[in-house]
């Protein structure tokens, strides 16, 4: 574990870019997904149109792809910005589909009654959505919220080839400088992200508790 | 009164004109007239998917229709829109399964329309719930989350966020239908109450028993028809059609 110790820095740098890159994807992507879910159950065709092709192309290409569009394509177009920055536009337009399939389920669980209740006391859909269907349905949607965002944060990883230094390329930035301790690298790399992951999962249990209410 | 606000009293709350609707090839609604005046108390009946809870729910167009004019007011419903939720506004609408929201409070069922509808303050808009929760039994309860409450007495809460409205019409499509049987009186007690407080009122049910004592109109309808209506009276003494004869001695044999 000297490794580590000696190289705590280091990982800790990695960590910290992992995290941020996690944190911005998720501040994007999460109220871009209930826009994107909110456009497929909209009463407006053309809306429903762009968001249930937006998604149904994004969720089925690997995250890779998008990668490469978001790291070559963008560019080539004349945008600006650094490897994260491209990393976090990939992040997003990826998650964002994923995200609004997590709310949408959610939507499909609250009682169609709901709905009706609210539209005939004279609330107009947006009103509906707003005070009725999205509060319940985003609390039913928690646990599939979360793991997209588990998933989010393992898949950072991929940044790692675009170069961003986030954790897996701290990783093999020190398993090729102290190649005598690969395996050590490898575990505390894997450490790391059980130490993000596995609190985000804890986190359920505790936010659906505290928001929880009976039918 | 002056001739206008004569020939306004005379219009009818509700006009529903020749009607159809079909749910893919099935026909729920075939050439349907009705007429409800002011204040007047219409009860339907008829046999399960005689096309009741369709007709109730085309007068605030929760369901379209596919042919024939509706008229609230005098005004033709609007299509989906500002309008349309300005429309149902007033038309208050009570479920078979309450549909409370479920993640608000009992208070706060009765304030969300007349808060973001009517624009009242949330002052304003709890001062006139708690008189209405209290008005239908169930002002203890003003705090607690609607799973909190037996079913009647959460039909009794959705009667009171309807009349918080201040609906021209209420509709009820089989209110008492998931009661336990001893919840059944407080809410019909309370419809009663409405009633004779001259509200316009269309009631599904199969409750004769109110229809009998509240009802000024009974009508009967099958395989997507009004195939009679009548008085009260009139219609359970001597229903003039068979298939309205057969339903009541199935109905009222137990
Ligand atoms: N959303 C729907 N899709 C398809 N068919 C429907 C739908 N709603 C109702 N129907 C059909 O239309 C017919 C009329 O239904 P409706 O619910 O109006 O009957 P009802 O008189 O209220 O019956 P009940 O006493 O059982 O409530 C029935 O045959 C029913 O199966
Ligand atoms: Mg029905």
């Amino acid at each position: 574990m000297n490794v580590f110790l000696d190289n705590i820095g280091v990982f800790r740098d990695g960590v910290l870019v992992t995290l941020a890159l996690a944190a911005a994807s998720t501040a994007v992507a999460l109220p871009l997904g209930v826009l994107l879910a909110v456009m497929r159950v909209s009463p407006v065709e053309g809306f429903r149109t762009v968001g249930t092709v937006y998604v149904g192309i994004v969720r089925n290409i690997p995250l890779t792809v998008v990668f490469f569009f978001s790291a070559f394509v963008l560019p080539q177009l004349g945008v600006r910005f650094s490897y994260f920055g491209f990393a976090v536009i990939a992040l997003v337009a990826y998650y964002a589909s994923f995200f609004c399939e997590a709310v949408r389920s959610g939507i499909n669980a609250v009682p169609v009654g709901q709905a009706e209740a609210a539209r005939s006391i004279g609330l107009p859909f947006h009103e509906c959505l707003r005070f009725v269907i999205l509060p319940q349905a985003l609390r039913s949607s928690i646990p599939p919220m979360v793991n997209v965002m588990i998933a989010l944060v393992k898949n950072t990883a991929v940044a790692s080839a675009f170069g961003v230094t986030e954790s897996l390329g701290t990783m093999e930035l020190l398993a090729n400088r102290e190649s005598t301790a690969v395996l050590s690298v490898l575990i505390a790399t894997g450490l790391v992200y059980l130490a993000i992951t596995i609190p985000l999962g804890l986190l359920t249990t505790h936010i659906e508790r505290k928001v929880a209410f009976s039918r | 009164m002056s001739e206008a606000r004569a020939q306004e009293a005379d219009t009818p709350a509700i006009v529903i004109d020749k009607v159809t609707k079909h749910y893919g090839p099935h026909r729920a609604l075939d050439d349907v007239e009705l007429s409800v005046a002011k204040g007047e108390v219409v009860v339907i009946i008829g046999p399960s998917g005689s096309g009741k809870s369709t007709l109730c729910r085309t007068i605030n167009r929760l369901e379209t229709v596919d042919s024939g004019r509706i008229l609230v007011n005098g005004q033709p419903l609007p299509a989906e829109g500002r309008e349309l939720a300005q429309l149902r506004a007033s038309v208050g609408m009570v479920f078979q399964s309450f549909n409370l929201f479920a993640h608000r409070t009992v208070l706060e069922n009765v304030t969300l329309g007349p808060m973001r509808v009517r624009g009242l303050s949330a002052k304003a808009a709890r001062r006139r719930a708690l008189e209405l929760l209290e008005r239908v039994g169930v002002h203890e309860h003003a705090y607690k989350m609607p799973a909190q409450l037996s079913g009647g007495q959460q039909q009794r809460v959705a009667i009171a966020r309807a009349l918080a409205m201040d609906p021209e019409v209420m509709l009820f499509d089989e209110p008492t239908s998931a009661l336990d049987p001893e919840m059944v009186s407080d809410v019909l007690d309370v419809m009663r109450a409405l009633a004779e407080g001259g509200m316009t009122m269309v009631v599904v049910t199969h409750e004769m028993g109110f229809a009998r004592s509240a009802a000024d109109r009974v009508v009967f309808m099958d395989g997507g028809r009004i195939v009679e209506q009548a008085e009260p009276e009139a219609f359970f003494a001597a229903p003039k059609s068979e298939r309205a004869r057969d339903f009541l001695a199935k109905v009222l044999q137990h």
